[in-house]
């Protein structure tokens, strides 16, 4: 079978991996509040299409508004020690030397259903290919799924501290939030 | 001596002589005197005599001619004068009388004689009539006969029946020694002997079929007389000295071509059978006229007979036909049915099985994408990934098409940005293009509408095979893509004569144009683009990959969007254009954009779509919960979160109006059967609604089966939840 010559998809510019970029043109009599929008909008539709989070993320930020002005960060916190805590157990359950698969499989379906409906995409995929290791009672692939499963919590947790950063920052500029 | 007045005799009395004459003299008078007494007596018998008065003069005569003779009697003796006066007397009147008769008789004897010339004309005349009502009456006997002969003739189909009845009735009638029925062999050469009267078991005599005397009788469809020593008479050995006469006559054997609709049967035929029929041997019959008409009569009836005969067993040879093909074709029918099933089981199972373990390849391989790899790695893994896909695809294509010729599968019409559509087809299609250095040119006519209403997924499908297909099968050059709104002149397609496009007032007919300046078709190969697993051949194709199915499916994608593709090409090698027209519905306005940033929320009229609407949240995923529970406050909702079913059955009661509930919980249904068993009256009773993360056929009927109004797809957005309500607090029922 030939090899095709891989080619990487071709960056349309903007914000890559790294958080802490600054967006690349600055005119110069803008104003910080639309910078700091800007930059927000940005961070955001990278989050989006490097698949970090989904339409159910945005869901959730239209859910907020002046009786509930931090519903997206509460149920996001929420979301974190609930995936903290799945985490934990499903790592000693693959510790022994019986795993109860049925156990690791409940926990991954928690788990599912949480990134599911706070919009964290990439969290939700990796539960599909976990669930999978777990019908066919892969330990190894399960221990894998789980290691991949902390990391990206991790990194999604980073990212969204990072968002809400970005959204305080605006808030005290004056701005508010939704824009 | 005194004389006396007595006369003497002339002579002496001799006495003998005397006594004779006397005695005669006497009965001669009695004579005399009986006979008028007879003839009076007779005449008065008869009424009819037309000569009365005749009889009265010879009466007359007579009677006076033995009034003579026995006045005569007193002569001869003695006798005195008055004796001798009154025999004068009486000779005088007898000679008046006889002379008066024999003048009469001068007239009357050639009138007599006349009388008795017509009665022998009159007796001449009626043994005419005599011979002439025999005639009749034979002839008669001979038409009982035919249609006696007929009757057994046509009372049965069977052509060896009515053959034998013929011969059998023919040879009754006419008294015949010997009749034979000889019929023409398959190769038409030969007469061969196929019945006889007397004999039992004709060998299979045969003749050739252009003697002389067969010809003879062929040419005219009369009885011929022929020799009795012709081959066809020699049928046994002489039973006696002189054979009798022998007769034949043909008897055509018509075939069913040779009725025409409006004509008599044309006796164009040239095939005959010869009837040879032999009177008794050493009789002296001969054959008489009516009886060698009865004969030709019987022919022709037999030939009718045996038509009919040679119809009906082409019927039932034609009906036995038919019942063997039904059969088959019952058969057949079942095998298909069967095959079909088989299909259909096999495509239903493929479906399930096909699919998991490509989703957990392609899943698999796209995370193995994403950790670290050695550029070796990165692009076997690519190879693993792109094949994989493609088999998805391969796979999709396959299932889709099966459910397209079902006919099950239904558009899911929807409204989209149209010029989205293209944008993205380009998209996806521009890396490939760019590499062959292929030109993609996009057009959009400005009178297109901004949004549509179709089946974005499928019209995206087939824009995109078409295009694929330009580029695929373009070396160099351009691609352009033309999409304008199909005015009612340019509707019809001269290749598709019964493609009617009827433009209304909602819908509009999009016509897109793909040209490209790749090899172009072979007028040959038309008809097999847009079938099945077909391709061309031809080099330049060998590379291209591809399963010949994408065209097949776009054909059906375009017929159920209502339209007509068809390809147009000048030739090989001279560029080929792709024309599609499908039918879209014009939208009212522009609906949701599926962007990612956030949207203006609409933060004033949230809070008041539903206020007061009590709901109950039943989840055990306390971040779905708070989720749903967000959702539905923001909606106005008066929300309670709760987390097992104990609880929701504790909380629950009549004035909640909506009870939302995972089924995947473990006692996710059973608590939706305990709530309507708790509240039984439907009016009062909260709407149930299934949140689940799965939408199969099973779990909608377990929903329904245990009685919820609704079931809801994970994760809800905000319209979705508004919609739902809004159907649900309005019908009921979400199902």
């Amino acid at each position: 079978m030939p090899l095709h010559h891989y080619r990487p998809p071709p960056n349309h510019g903007g914000i890559t991996s790294t958080p802490q970029q600054q967006v690349t043109h600055q005119p110069p009599a803008m104003d910080v509040l639309s910078q700091l929008r800007h930059q927000l909008a940005d961070y955001t539709n990278s989050l989006h299409r490097d698949g970090f989070l989904d339409d159910q993320f945005s869901q959730l930020q239209q859910l907020q508004d002046e009786s509930s002005p931090d519903f997206a960060m509460e149920v996001v916190s929420l979301f974190f020690e609930d995936c903290q805590k799945l985490v934990t157990n499903m790592a000693r359950a693959l510790e022994l030397q019986a795993v109860d698969f049925k156990q690791v499989d409940s926990s991954v379906h928690q788990l599912k259903g949480s990134s599911s409906s706070v919009g964290a995409a990439r969290i939700k995929n990796l539960c599909v290919a976990f669930k999978t290791c777990c019908d066919s009672q892969n330990r190894d692939g399960c221990m894998r799924c789980l290691q991949e499963v902390n990391r990206e919590c991790v990194l999604l947790k980073n990212k969204l501290q990072t968002l809400f950063r970005l959204e305080q920052q605006i808030i005290s500029a004056g701005g508010s939030i939704p824009m | 001596m005194e004389s006396c007045n007595c006369i003497e005799p002339q002579l002496p009395p001799d006495e003998l002589l005397s006594k004779y004459q006397y005695i005669s003299d006497f009965f001669i008078a009695l004579a005399y005197f009986s006979i008028p007494l007879e003839l009076i007596y007779f005449v008065k018998k008869s009424a009819v005599f037309p000569y009365r008065w005749v009889l009265v003069q010879f009466g007359a005569f007579i009677v006076l001619c033995g009034a003579t003779h026995l006045i005569n009697l007193w002569t001869f003796t003695i006798h005195s004068r008055n004796v001798a006066i009154v025999m004068t007397t009486a000779k005088i009147l007898t000679a008046v009388v006889s002379c008066a008769t024999a003048l009469m008789l001068v007239h009357i004897i050639p009138d007599l004689l006349s009388v008795k010339t017509r009665e022998l004309f009159l007796k001449n005349k009626a043994a005419e009539l005599d011979r002439e009502m025999g005639l009749i009456r034979t002839q008669e006997e001979t038409g009982r006969h035919v249609r006696m002969l007929t009757h057994e003739i046509r009372s049965t189909l069977d052509r060896h029946t009515i053959l034998k009845t013929t011969l059998v009735e023919l040879g009754r009638t006419l008294s015949l020694e010997e009749c034979a029925l000889w019929m023409p062999t398959r190769t038409g050469l030969e007469l061969q002997l196929a019945y006889t009267l007397r004999q039992q078991n004709p060998v299979g005599y045969t003749v050739p079929i252009h003697l002389p005397v067969i010809n003879q009788v062929f040419s005219s469809n009369r009885a011929v007389k022929i020799s009795p020593n012709s081959p066809v008479a020699r049928l046994r050995p002489l039973a006696g000295k002189y054979p009798g006469e022998v007769v034949a006559v043909r008897v055509p054997l018509l075939h069913l071509s040779n009725f025409q609709i409006n004509d008599w049967p044309e006796l164009s035929t040239k095939r005959y059978a010869l009837m040879v029929l032999m009177l008794p041997s050493d009789s002296a019959r001969q054959w008489h006229t009516y009886e060698l008409e009865l004969v030709e009569v019987v022919a022709d009836q037999v030939a009718v007979a045996l038509s009919h005969a040679a119809i009906l067993e082409e019927s039932m040879r034609a009906r036995d036909l038919l019942m063997e093909q039904n059969v088959a074709l019952d058969l057949a029918r079942r095998e298909a049915e069967t095959a079909i099933r088989a299909r259909n089981d096999f495509l239903a199972v493929m479906n399930h099985e096909m699919r998991t373990p490509m989703h957990a390849i392609i899943a698999l391989s796209s995370l193995l994408q994403e950790t670290e790899l050695t550029p070796e790695q990165r692009l076997m893994v690519e190879t693993i990934l792109k094949s994989s896909n493609l088999l998805a695809t391969l796979i999709n294509d396959v299932l889709d098409l099966s459910r397209l010729e079902d006919g099950s599968l239904q558009l899911d019409l929807g409204s989209f940005n149209l010029a989205a559509v293209f944008r993205e087809v380009i998209n996806l299609i521009r890396p490939i293009a760019s590499v062959k250095k292929l030109l993609v040119t996009l057009h959009l006519a400005p009178d297109l509408p901004e949004y549509a209403i179709g089946d974005e997924n499928r019209l995206m499908q087939t824009l995109l095979n078409v295009v694929g297909n330009a580029v695929k099968f373009s070396k160099e050059g351009s691609i352009s893509i033309t999409a304008f709104v199909a005015k009612a002149e340019s509707l019809r397609d001269p290749r598709a004569p019964d493609f009617f496009p009827v433009p209304s007032d909602n819908h509009f007919y999009l016509r897109v144009q793909v040209k490209d300046t790749g090899s172009g078709i072979n007028p040959q190969d038309y008809p097999k683009l847009f079938t099945k697993f077909a391709q061309s051949q031809s080099l330049a194709t060998k590379n291209s990959g591809g399963s010949g199915l994408g065209l097949a499916i776009c054909k059906r994608f375009v017929h159920l969007m209502d339209g007509h593709i068809w390809l147009e090409s000048e030739g090989l090698g001279k560029g080929c254009t792709a024309i599609f027209m499908v039918k879209l519905g014009i939208a009212e306005c522009c609906t949701e954009s599926k962007l990612p940033a956030a949207t203006k929320a609409g933060m004033n009229h949230a809070r008041t779509d539903f206020p007061g609407l009590k709901v109950i949240v039943m989840d055990d995923n306390g971040v779905s919960r708070m989720v749903t529970k967000g959702l539905l406050v923001h909606l106005g909702c008066d929300v309670t979160g709760v987390s097992s079913g104990d609880e929701c059955l504790r909380l629950i009661s009549q004035d909640h109006h909506v009870l939302f509930i995972d089924v995947c919980m473990h006692d996710g249904y059973e608590v939706a059967r305990r709530v309507h068993e708790k509240l039984t009256k439907r009016h009062e009773r909260p709407l149930t609604v299934a949140l689940t993360a799965n939408s199969d056929k099973a779990t909608k009927d377990q929903c329904r089966r245990v009685g919820m109004n609704g079931v809801v797809l994970k994760p809800v957005s905000i319209d979705k939840m508004r919609s739902v309500l809004s159907d649900l607090l309005e019908h009921r029922i979400l199902l």
